[in-house]
Protein backbone atom coordinates (compact mmCIF):
# COMPACT_ATOMS: atom_id res chain seq x y z
CA UNK A 1 0.00 0.00 0.00
CA UNK A 2 1.65 3.63 -0.66
CA UNK A 3 2.16 6.00 1.85
CA UNK A 4 -1.28 8.00 2.35
CA UNK A 5 -1.29 11.87 2.54
CA UNK A 6 -4.62 11.50 5.07
CA UNK A 7 -2.99 9.10 6.91
CA UNK A 8 0.05 11.80 7.51
CA UNK A 9 -1.65 14.41 8.43
CA UNK A 10 -3.53 12.54 11.19
CA UNK A 11 0.08 11.92 12.36
CA UNK A 12 0.85 14.78 15.12
CA UNK A 13 4.38 15.03 14.17
CA UNK A 14 2.92 16.74 11.08
CA UNK A 15 0.18 18.42 12.48
CA UNK A 16 -0.64 22.02 11.05
CA UNK A 17 1.67 21.60 7.85
CA UNK A 18 0.24 22.71 4.69
CA UNK A 19 -0.74 20.20 1.76
CA UNK A 20 2.04 21.54 0.03
CA UNK A 21 4.65 20.73 2.58
CA UNK A 22 2.67 17.18 3.72
CA UNK A 23 3.47 16.24 -0.11
CA UNK A 24 7.38 16.93 0.00
CA UNK A 25 7.45 15.29 3.79
CA UNK A 26 5.44 11.95 1.98
CA UNK A 27 8.75 11.37 -0.05
CA UNK A 28 10.80 10.89 3.03
CA UNK A 29 8.39 8.38 4.10
CA UNK A 30 8.61 4.23 4.02
CA UNK A 31 6.09 1.56 4.97
CA UNK A 32 6.89 -1.14 6.44
CA UNK A 33 4.73 -4.15 7.72
CA UNK A 34 5.40 -6.68 10.57
CA UNK A 35 3.40 -9.63 12.00
CA UNK A 36 2.79 -10.59 15.35
CA UNK A 37 5.35 -11.31 17.46
CA UNK A 38 7.75 -9.25 15.10
CA UNK A 39 10.80 -7.56 16.47
CA UNK A 40 10.63 -3.93 14.99
CA UNK A 41 13.74 -2.78 17.05
CA UNK A 42 16.30 -4.21 19.73
CA UNK A 43 17.25 -2.26 22.73
CA UNK A 44 20.81 -1.40 22.42
CA UNK A 45 21.05 -1.42 18.94
CA UNK A 46 21.37 2.26 16.73
CA UNK A 47 18.78 4.03 15.90
CA UNK A 48 17.99 4.64 11.91
CA UNK A 49 14.71 5.32 11.71
CA UNK A 50 11.40 7.51 13.58
CA UNK A 51 8.32 4.63 13.22
CA UNK A 52 4.55 5.56 13.24
CA UNK A 53 2.06 3.00 13.67
CA UNK A 54 -0.52 2.86 10.99
CA UNK A 55 -2.61 0.19 11.95
CA UNK A 56 -2.23 -2.29 14.80
CA UNK A 57 -0.23 -2.05 18.20
CA UNK A 58 3.56 -1.96 18.72
CA UNK A 59 4.59 -2.76 22.17
CA UNK A 60 7.54 -1.07 23.45
CA UNK A 61 9.58 -2.96 26.33
CA UNK A 62 12.43 -3.45 28.46
CA UNK A 63 14.42 -6.81 29.24
CA UNK A 64 15.99 -7.25 32.68
CA UNK A 65 18.72 -9.85 32.84
CA UNK A 66 16.36 -12.33 34.32
CA UNK A 67 14.20 -11.87 31.34
CA UNK A 68 11.30 -10.34 33.14
CA UNK A 69 9.35 -7.70 30.40
CA UNK A 70 8.66 -4.61 31.70
CA UNK A 71 6.21 -2.58 29.14
CA UNK A 72 6.84 1.51 28.79
CA UNK A 73 3.78 2.07 26.26
CA UNK A 74 1.29 0.27 23.83
CA UNK A 75 2.01 2.26 20.54
CA UNK A 76 -1.23 2.94 18.91
CA UNK A 77 -2.35 3.79 15.39
CA UNK A 78 -0.99 7.85 14.79
CA UNK A 79 1.57 7.39 17.65
CA UNK A 80 5.50 7.16 17.36
CA UNK A 81 7.90 5.22 18.84
CA UNK A 82 11.76 5.38 18.81
CA UNK A 83 11.41 9.41 19.22
CA UNK A 84 14.38 10.08 21.36
CA UNK A 85 17.72 8.34 20.02
CA UNK A 86 16.22 9.96 16.53
CA UNK A 87 16.94 13.23 18.66
CA UNK A 88 20.05 12.34 21.10
CA UNK A 89 21.54 9.97 18.75
CA UNK A 90 22.22 7.17 21.13
CA UNK A 91 21.05 3.73 20.89
CA UNK A 92 17.03 2.06 21.08
CA UNK A 93 16.54 2.72 24.68
CA UNK A 94 13.93 -0.35 24.59
CA UNK A 95 12.83 -2.59 22.17
CA UNK A 96 9.28 -2.56 20.17
CA UNK A 97 7.70 -6.32 19.00
CA UNK A 98 4.38 -5.89 17.30
CA UNK A 99 1.15 -7.35 19.19
CA UNK A 100 -0.19 -7.95 15.48
CA UNK A 101 0.20 -7.30 12.22
CA UNK A 102 0.97 -3.99 12.18
CA UNK A 103 1.78 -1.55 9.30
CA UNK A 104 4.30 0.92 9.84
CA UNK A 105 5.30 4.19 8.50
CA UNK A 106 9.18 5.10 9.17
CA UNK A 107 11.09 8.24 8.45
CA UNK A 108 14.98 7.39 8.20
CA UNK A 109 16.93 9.55 11.06
CA UNK A 110 18.81 11.92 8.67
CA UNK A 111 15.14 12.71 6.82
CA UNK A 112 14.03 13.63 10.11
CA UNK A 113 16.32 16.07 10.71
CA UNK A 114 16.23 17.83 7.52
CA UNK A 115 12.21 17.81 8.08
CA UNK A 116 13.20 19.93 11.18
CA UNK A 117 15.16 22.54 9.14
CA UNK A 118 12.57 22.75 6.38
CA UNK A 119 9.69 23.04 8.75
CA UNK A 120 9.76 24.70 11.85
CA UNK A 121 6.15 23.78 12.73
CA UNK A 122 7.08 20.49 13.23
CA UNK A 123 9.83 21.23 15.50
CA UNK A 124 7.27 22.63 17.85
CA UNK A 125 4.78 19.01 17.05
CA UNK A 126 8.17 17.33 18.26
CA UNK A 127 8.36 18.99 21.90
CA UNK A 128 4.76 18.43 22.27
CA UNK A 129 4.65 15.13 21.43
CA UNK A 130 7.55 14.20 24.14
CA UNK A 131 6.05 16.00 26.63
CA UNK A 132 3.41 13.64 26.12
CA UNK A 133 5.71 11.04 26.45
CA UNK A 134 7.15 12.37 29.22
CA UNK A 135 3.66 12.18 31.11
CA UNK A 136 3.23 9.04 30.27
CA UNK A 137 6.88 7.97 31.68
CA UNK A 138 6.09 10.08 34.71
CA UNK A 139 2.66 8.42 35.54
CA UNK A 140 4.13 5.27 34.73
CA UNK A 141 6.95 5.49 37.91
CA UNK A 142 4.11 7.17 39.82
CA UNK A 143 1.78 3.21 39.19
CA UNK A 144 4.77 1.40 39.59
CA UNK A 145 6.15 3.43 42.72
CA UNK A 146 3.07 3.69 45.00
CA UNK A 147 -0.04 1.48 43.53
CA UNK A 148 -0.91 -2.21 44.45
CA UNK A 149 -0.75 -4.61 41.39
CA UNK A 150 -4.41 -4.96 42.04
CA UNK A 151 -4.98 -1.32 41.85
CA UNK A 152 -2.52 -0.91 38.22
CA UNK A 153 -4.62 -3.89 36.99
CA UNK A 154 -7.20 -1.96 37.53
CA UNK A 155 -6.42 0.87 35.65
CA UNK A 156 -4.99 -1.39 32.83
CA UNK A 157 -8.54 -3.16 31.97
CA UNK A 158 -10.65 0.71 32.50
CA UNK A 159 -8.17 1.58 29.64
CA UNK A 160 -8.01 -1.44 27.21
CA UNK A 161 -12.01 -1.78 27.74
CA UNK A 162 -14.00 -1.60 24.63
CA UNK A 163 -18.18 -1.77 23.89
CA UNK A 164 -17.93 -4.98 22.17
CA UNK A 165 -18.80 -3.27 19.39
CA UNK A 166 -15.90 -2.92 17.30
CA UNK A 167 -12.71 -4.68 17.67
CA UNK A 168 -10.56 -4.02 20.24
CA UNK A 169 -6.30 -4.83 21.80
CA UNK A 170 -6.66 -8.36 23.03
CA UNK A 171 -4.67 -8.69 26.38
CA UNK A 172 -2.77 -12.02 27.59
CA UNK A 173 -2.53 -12.28 31.15
CA UNK A 174 1.51 -12.26 30.48
CA UNK A 175 1.24 -8.87 28.63
CA UNK A 176 -0.91 -7.57 31.54
CA UNK A 177 2.07 -8.27 33.82
CA UNK A 178 4.17 -6.62 31.64
CA UNK A 179 2.39 -3.18 31.72
CA UNK A 180 1.76 -3.72 35.49
CA UNK A 181 5.24 -4.63 36.29
CA UNK A 182 4.46 -8.05 37.91
CA UNK A 183 4.22 -11.47 37.40
CA UNK A 184 2.25 -13.32 35.44
CA UNK A 185 0.61 -15.38 38.56
CA UNK A 186 0.09 -12.74 40.50
CA UNK A 187 -1.99 -10.88 37.83
CA UNK A 188 -4.02 -13.95 37.31
CA UNK A 189 -4.51 -13.70 41.34
CA UNK A 190 -5.54 -10.28 41.15
CA UNK A 191 -7.92 -11.06 38.09
CA UNK A 192 -9.98 -13.25 40.90
CA UNK A 193 -9.37 -11.16 43.19
CA UNK A 194 -11.41 -8.39 41.29
CA UNK A 195 -13.87 -11.00 40.55
CA UNK A 196 -14.71 -12.04 44.15
CA UNK A 197 -14.73 -8.59 44.64
CA UNK A 198 -17.48 -8.39 42.09
CA UNK A 199 -16.52 -5.43 39.61
CA UNK A 200 -15.73 -7.98 36.65
CA UNK A 201 -16.97 -11.27 35.45
CA UNK A 202 -14.20 -14.03 33.64
CA UNK A 203 -16.46 -15.36 31.16
CA UNK A 204 -14.03 -17.35 29.08
CA UNK A 205 -12.10 -15.00 27.04
CA UNK A 206 -13.43 -12.21 28.43
CA UNK A 207 -12.95 -9.80 30.92
CA UNK A 208 -16.53 -8.43 31.50
CA UNK A 209 -16.34 -5.06 33.84
CA UNK A 210 -19.25 -5.14 36.01
CA UNK A 211 -19.06 -2.38 38.16
CA UNK A 212 -16.95 0.13 36.34
CA UNK A 213 -17.20 3.37 38.71
CA UNK A 214 -16.01 0.04 41.65
CA UNK A 215 -13.05 -0.47 39.70
CA UNK A 216 -12.36 3.27 38.91
CA UNK A 217 -12.09 3.90 43.12
CA UNK A 218 -9.96 0.39 42.91
CA UNK A 219 -8.02 1.96 40.23
CA UNK A 220 -6.93 5.56 42.35
CA UNK A 221 -9.05 7.25 39.86
CA UNK A 222 -11.42 9.25 41.70
CA UNK A 223 -11.25 9.95 45.59
CA UNK B 1 -18.76 -16.77 16.44
CA UNK B 2 -19.81 -17.94 19.26
CA UNK B 3 -18.13 -17.47 22.26
CA UNK B 4 -17.19 -21.04 23.18
CA UNK B 5 -15.81 -21.85 19.42
CA UNK B 6 -12.84 -19.22 20.49
CA UNK B 7 -9.76 -21.10 21.21
CA UNK B 8 -6.68 -20.21 22.17
CA UNK B 9 -3.90 -18.86 19.17
CA UNK B 10 -0.83 -21.10 18.22
CA UNK B 11 2.04 -20.10 16.99
CA UNK B 12 3.09 -22.99 15.49
CA UNK B 13 6.73 -22.17 14.13
CA UNK B 14 7.62 -21.03 17.76
CA UNK B 15 5.87 -24.87 19.25
CA UNK B 16 8.75 -27.43 20.15
CA UNK B 17 6.79 -30.32 20.34
CA UNK B 18 7.22 -30.68 24.21
CA UNK B 19 3.29 -31.39 24.91
CA UNK B 20 3.58 -29.63 28.22
CA UNK B 21 0.30 -27.78 27.10
CA UNK B 22 -1.73 -31.09 26.63
CA UNK B 23 -0.22 -32.36 29.79
CA UNK B 24 -1.84 -29.64 31.66
CA UNK B 25 -5.35 -28.92 29.21
CA UNK B 26 -8.13 -29.86 32.13
CA UNK B 27 -10.91 -30.05 28.86
CA UNK B 28 -8.84 -32.50 26.84
CA UNK B 29 -9.01 -29.86 23.53
CA UNK B 30 -5.61 -29.86 22.81
CA UNK B 31 -3.43 -33.12 21.45
CA UNK B 32 0.02 -33.62 20.00
CA UNK B 33 0.23 -35.32 16.69
CA UNK B 34 3.87 -35.88 15.31
CA UNK B 35 4.94 -32.91 16.93
CA UNK B 36 2.23 -30.73 16.02
CA UNK B 37 -0.33 -29.24 18.55
CA UNK B 38 -3.54 -28.62 17.75
CA UNK B 39 -7.03 -27.87 18.93
CA UNK B 40 -9.74 -31.28 19.01
CA UNK B 41 -12.71 -29.96 20.01
CA UNK B 42 -12.99 -26.23 20.44
CA UNK B 43 -16.05 -25.93 22.21
CA UNK B 44 -14.29 -28.03 25.12
CA UNK B 45 -11.55 -25.21 25.88
CA UNK B 46 -12.73 -23.47 29.02
CA UNK B 47 -10.27 -20.90 28.59
CA UNK B 48 -8.30 -21.58 31.86
CA UNK B 49 -5.15 -20.30 30.22
CA UNK B 50 -3.20 -23.43 31.67
CA UNK B 51 -1.34 -24.34 28.05
CA UNK B 52 -0.05 -20.24 27.81
CA UNK B 53 1.13 -20.61 31.75
CA UNK B 54 3.64 -23.64 31.03
CA UNK B 55 4.73 -23.26 27.53
CA UNK B 56 8.47 -22.03 27.53
CA UNK B 57 8.51 -21.10 23.89
CA UNK B 58 5.32 -18.37 23.97
CA UNK B 59 3.63 -20.59 21.44
CA UNK B 60 0.57 -20.34 22.96
CA UNK B 61 -1.33 -17.44 23.71
CA UNK B 62 -5.18 -16.57 25.50
CA UNK B 63 -5.69 -13.09 24.74
CA UNK B 64 -8.32 -11.62 26.72
CA UNK B 65 -10.89 -9.17 25.38
CA UNK B 66 -11.96 -6.73 27.76
CA UNK B 67 -15.45 -5.42 27.69
CA UNK B 68 -18.03 -3.29 29.58
CA UNK B 69 -20.93 -4.98 30.95
CA UNK B 70 -24.44 -3.80 28.93
CA UNK B 71 -22.72 -1.80 26.69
Amino acid sequence: MAVQLELIKSIPYFSGLSTAELDSVKGLIFERQAERGEFILLEGEPADALYIVVSGIVKVFKTSAEGKEQILQLIRPGDSFNDVPIFDGGANPASAQAMGPVVLYSIKKSDIHSILRNHPQVALNVAQVLSQKLRNLVSLVEDLSFKHVTARLAKILLEYAGDGSAPRQRLTQQEMAAIAGTAREIIGRSLKELEGEGVIRLDHHRIVITDKEALRRMAGLVT
Amino acid sequence: MSQMSEIPIIVQDRCNGCGLCVNVCSCGSLVLFEDVISFIDSGRCGWCTLCEAVCPTGAICCPFEIVLEGR
